[in-house]
């Protein structure tokens, strides 16, 4: 069966019937390994035990704009291609997106806080993350302005794709301006600049952390389907009614 | 007390920070599975009133 075929809303509900448990499943295990690993890893020299956070923090920063890219490439679905359910991948990612940066942003916070000695800077590693959460938000909101789901898609696409901008700016504002914000450690040309130890925790949280996206994901695009099938009835309802005889 | 010592001096940053993320976790599984009973539950109220759409009449009529 080709990606295309999912197209159909109803095949992708019997898909993501046949695959959410799988899903779930991988996802707690990956998750009692994550936290099993982190338990287990040693302090860093500099930093002490808070080197932990990081097992929270790197994860969510890297969903915050892998979010923003499944938007942006269902924008490109809704826009170029006009793919049935590109607007609902678009829909459902938005929440999950902005939860993620939330959490990239208090965990980070968290961290900064006994590392720098501030909870926050004005910096652009921080600001362009913030900026990313704020737009996160707008195209929630815009989602709910609009009542007719495919002329929201239309719009919110147009602000994703818009906003996609903002994602290279995240990556290498490190490298582009002097921040607080240490430069990359993990993805890197030269390779992870972290010790195994360390580093296994750490990708096993970002798998079980990926897992989740994926699994909630598809959970919530299926929601979004059922929900457009409530609003197509209640306008038939509302059509067939006595007296409205449009 | 123990986890505490072993966390070291910052033991409340990190404590903090696993509690918002596992709120935030919660709280977004919670948001799904809820979501799906909600509209489950609206699309079982309609179709007793006898609102369907016309591909399941299709299948209806084939059966």
């Amino acid at each position: 069966m080709a990606l295309i075929d999912f197209a159909n809303p109803t095949r992708f509900l019997a898909f993501a019937e046949r695959v959410l448990p799988w899903l779930i499943g991988l996802t707690v295990l990956a998750f009692a390994g994550g936290l099993y690993l982190t338990g287990g890893a040693p302090d860093d020299y500099q930093q002490g035990a808070t080197v932990k956070i990081m097992f929270l923090h790197v994860p969510s920063a890297w969903l915050s704009m892998f979010g923003w890219t499944v938007m942006s490439i269902a924008a490109l679905g809704t826009l170029v291609w006009r793919h049935p359910l590109a607007d609902v991948a678009a829909k459902a990612a938005a929440p999950l997106g902005a939860a993620f940066t939330f959490l990239c942003l208090t965990t980070g916070s968290l961290w900064g806080r006994p590392m720098w000695g501030t909870y926050w800077v004005w910096d652009a590693r921080l600001t362009s993350v913030l900026v990313l959460f704020l737009m996160y938000l707008g195209v929630i909101a815009l989602w709910h302005t609009v009542e007719e789901p495919s002329r929201a898609g239309r719009a919110a696409a147009i602000l994703t794709l818009v906003g996609a901008i903002n994602i290279p700016i995240i990556k290498w504002s490190v490298d582009w301006w002097n921040t607080l914000h240490q430069p990359a450690s993990v993805v890197k040309l030269s390779g992870p600049a972290i010790h195994p130890t360390i580093l296994l925790p750490l990708m096993t949280m970002a798998v079980a952390f990926l897992l989740l996206f994926f699994t909630l994901h598809i959970a919530a695009m299926r929601n979004e389907i059922l929900r457009r099938r409530v609003r197509t009835l209640m306008l038939m309802r509302a059509q067939a009614a006595p007296g409205n005889a449009s | 007390m123990n986890l505490y010592t072993h966390l070291g001096p910052h033991a409340d940053f990190i404590v903090a920070a696993y509690a918002i993320a596992a709120l935030v976790l919660l709280l977004m599984i919670g948001w799904v599975v809820l979501d799906h009973r909600a509209q489950k539950r609206q699309l079982a109220k309609l179709e007793t009133q006898g609102v369907t759409r016309r591909s399941d009449r299709t299948v209806e009529k084939l059966a």
